[in-house]
């Protein structure tokens, strides 16, 4: 089966310490013909510039933004239309190749590894925002668009895409992990925003999951194709196009901060804003470890206690409504300090702490690695499940300061660990099994954005129970027969 | 004071886009390609409508000189808060041969027309880099010139600008009415939002021809041939000192 490319990827391994020159030549002589042919074939369809053997861009393609180790790929291909991605797969499904998607890779679970090499096919030249409807604030992008394109494409019209996970990520690979961001509570997630998406089949099928070119706003028509394919991680197929919802930009905004007693104080007061029918944009939390943290990073002097962070959208009569509202709420839950801002310098300063979270994060311990975890409960169980987690760091010795979009019921710890220290990152590898099984226990979820990659495999299985893993298993069996895409993500390898 | 500012913005190829030569290098490919406003354009706006916001001036027009495209960018200046537009109708072969000098003729036409108290312009354009016009106007009024501002301060009846130069920052003293040329870091473009994008439709914008200002279009500049620059080659990795000093010697390096 694989027998040429696993022979190819040995040798390259173990050639990876002494040859410092990449020389197609050589390699040829170390590999079969079968696989030169696939070799040749990907250069016929994607030109000689589209497949890549070096070292250096097979290592920028195994690994992404987590604390997983780089797992490179065989190859990496680099199409530049669906017709191209569909020419691939082909080929790769003749041959039995895993086939692995990559956007921007600033994913945070290690989806993008190939842990069972094969072939990354990187969409980044397929990088145009197509057909802006305007009136019906709807827009269809290539992978190659990320969502700080996209706004920046967007900006004479007065719209935008909101879901904001942080990194400048690819929109289709955003749909591929279902992520979210900091304004979920007020615009969703990519769940509630992705109407319509193009994928190509590990046989190179080409389909569309709401039918091609269709946009409208809501419909029942079928099996719910696009949401299938939206957080499937690249297990199910390569998107290759996606129809996106699109906002109007607020009229105004304001940023405000307010400092708690307690936690509890401070996720009682989110609740009560929410019930109150706020429509607020942002509310995130910061933790006492965190916010003292920011102070010493950004040389800021915010309380050290729980904080909220918040923004509000909307028009300025409406803004002073929502403000007003919300410092009533925070005040009567012994809510103090509470400042806001119109302007955008102000609120810039205002929100700098929540913003350089992570750099302060990594600040506190030099030369150390962040990791994220990311668990999200219902919003009534946050304050026990904060307390707890927190007790479990100070318990276990753990530097994890706390940030949250507390409006959805989901936080990560930023858990500073040392690379060269094996004995803390296994008690940081409990921990976070720990906390996702205490999430699991409060009717939450292992993972409210990052996705379930390569580390939340059992997490998952715990988290459903076995009669929707079979369900799921069944889907990949059906649409992914002989498991070329993204072999080892969100699924356990079945034992034969 | 009139407290009329006049902000020049200029209609360009977007800056996300790929830019390419046509295959008979006379000029870029400009069909079917994405356009929008000089972002140094946008940062003038930006500017004026903010001292409007201030109240330390009444007015804020929008010129832009071009085709009957050239209306979006106006239509873009009106979003972003400016009062209203005019449009300097320019188009075929004096179209392509505008420039800085028949620009800076018609602003400075425009300027006295309007009594404006203030131009504001982007320090260049980004498809021709002149960084010509905002001086040239100035000249032409023989009014003062505050260019390169990273920070516009009114002080009395005069100006305060501070100008980003090779050195550092450099703050002078300008009387008005005077010419400014805005740079990177004077402001952050607000984005139009859909309620003032709608209000921009009813927002005047007048048509003006070049020959009623009194202006000749008659460029003195004649564009030969317009080159991709040269395509990067790979480089060479080497194993020792001796192999990187004898290669640059090869070069012509060393």
């Amino acid at each position: 089966m694989l027998l040429g490319l696993t022979a190819s990827r040995r040798v390259l391994s173990h050639g990876h310490c002494m040859l410092h020159r990449r020389n197609i030549k050589s390699e040829t002589t170390a590999r079969s013909a079968a696989v030169d042919s696939v070799l040749l074939k990907f250069r016929s369809i994607c030109g000689e510039d589209g497949v890549s053997l070096s070292d250096a861009v097979r290592e920028q393609h195994g690994k992404d933004e987590s604390v997983h180790r780089c797992r490179p790929p065989d190859v990496v291909v680099f199409p530049r239309s669906v017709e191209e991605v569909s020419a691939l797969a082909k080929v790769c499904h003749s041959h039995k190749l895993p086939i692995i998607p990559f956007g921007t890779g600033t994913g945070l679970e290690g989806g993008v590894g190939a842990v069972k090499g094969g072939v990354c096919f990187s969409l980044r030249n397929m990088d145009q925002v197509l057909d802006l409807h305007q009136e019906d604030f709807d827009v269809t992008v290539e992978p190659g668009v990320t969502r700080k394109a996209l706004n920046a494409y967007l900006r004479g019209t007065g719209l935008w895409f909101p879901v904001d996970p942080g990194a400048d990520a690819s929109l289709c690979g955003m749909a591929a992990t279902s992520a979210s961001g900091t304004n979920a509570v007020r615009y969703g997630t990519m769940r509630e925003n992705v109407l319509n998406l193009e994928v190509v089949l590990p046989d190179g099928t080409i389909i569309h999951t709401a039918g091609k070119g269709r946009r409208p706003r809501k419909t029942s028509a079928g099996y719910n194709l696009t949401n299938l394919f939206v957080g499937s991680e690249g297990t199910l197929g390569i998107i290759t196009k996606t129809t996106l919802r699109l906002y109007g930009i607020p009229e105004a905004m304001v940023s405000a901060v307010c400092s708690f007693p307690s936690i509890q104080s401070a996720v009682d007061s989110t609740v009560q804003v929410l019930q109150a029918g706020v429509p607020i944009a942002r509310i995130e939390f910061l933790d006492d470890v965190m916010i003292d943290a920011c102070n010493r990073f950004s040389s800021l002097s915010y309380p050290v206690t729980p904080t909220l962070f918040l923004e509000f959208h909307g028009s300025e009569r409406s803004l002073e409504e929502q403000v007003n509202t919300t410092e009533e709420i925070t005040q009567s839950n012994g809510g103090a300090d509470f400042q806001w801002a119109t302007d955008a310098e102000t609120r810039n300063r205002l929100w700098k702490a929540r913003h350089d979270a992570w750099y302060a994060a990594m600040a506190l311990r030099p030369g150390c690695k962040a990791y994220a975890t990311d668990v999200c409960v219902p919003l009534s169980r946050l304050p026990q499940i904060i307390v707890e987690t927190k007790e479990d760091l100070i318990e276990n010795k753990l530097t994890g300061p706390i940030a949250g979009h507390v409006g959805d019921g989901n936080f990560h710890c930023l858990m500073v660990v040392d690379p060269n220290d094996p004995e803390e990152q296994h008690r940081v590898h409990l921990f976070t099994e720990r906390l996702a099984r205490r999430a699991l226990a409060m009717d939450g979820t292992c993972t409210g954005e990052h996705g379930v990659g390569l580390g939340k495999r059992t997490l998952l299985c715990e988290e459903m129970g076995p009669m929707a893993m079979r369900v799921m298993q069944g889907l990949k069996d059906a649409l992914d027969p002989k498991n070329l895409m993204n072999p080892g993500k969100i699924l356990q390898p079945i034992e034969l | 004071m009139s407290g009329r500012v006049l902000v020049g913005v200029k209609r360009v190829i977007d800056y996300a886009v790929k830019i390419r030569v046509k295959p008979d290098n006379s000029s870029v490919v400009t069909d079917g390609v994405k356009h929008s406003m000089n972002p140094f354009c946008e940062i003038a706006v930006e500017e004026a409508v903010k001292l409007k916001e201030k109240k330390l001036i009444k007015e804020v027009v929008a010129v832009s000189c071009g085709p009957q495209q050239a209306q979006e960018t106006i239509r873009t200046a009106l979003a972003m808060g400016a009062d209203r537009g005019i449009h300097v109708e320019v188009s075929g072969k004096d179209y392509e041969t505008l420039g800085p000098l028949q620009v800076s003729k018609i602003m400075a036409a425009l300027a006295k027309k309007e009594e404006a108290q203030l131009v504001i312009l982007g320090k260049q354009a980004i498809d021709d880099d002149c960084n010509q016009t905002g001086q040239m106007t100035a000249a032409l009024l023989d009014w003062p010139q505050g260019t390169f501002a990273s920070e516009v301060a009114f002080d009395g009846d005069k100006i305060k600008v501070v100008r980003e130069i090779d050195g550092g920052l450099e703050t002078i003293m300008i009387s008005s009415p005077a010419v400014i040329t805005a740079d990177l870091r004077l402001n952050t473009p607000r984005y139009a939002t859909l309620p003032n994008i709608m209000k921009a439709k009813k927002k005047k914008i007048a048509n003006v021809k070049p020959a009623d200002l009194g202006v000749d279009l008659t460029s003195r500049l004649e564009v030969l041939r317009v080159d991709e620059p040269p395509q990067r080659e790979a480089g060479v990795k080497v194993e020792t000192v001796d192999d990187l000093v004898s290669k640059l010697k090869d070069a012509g390096r060393l």
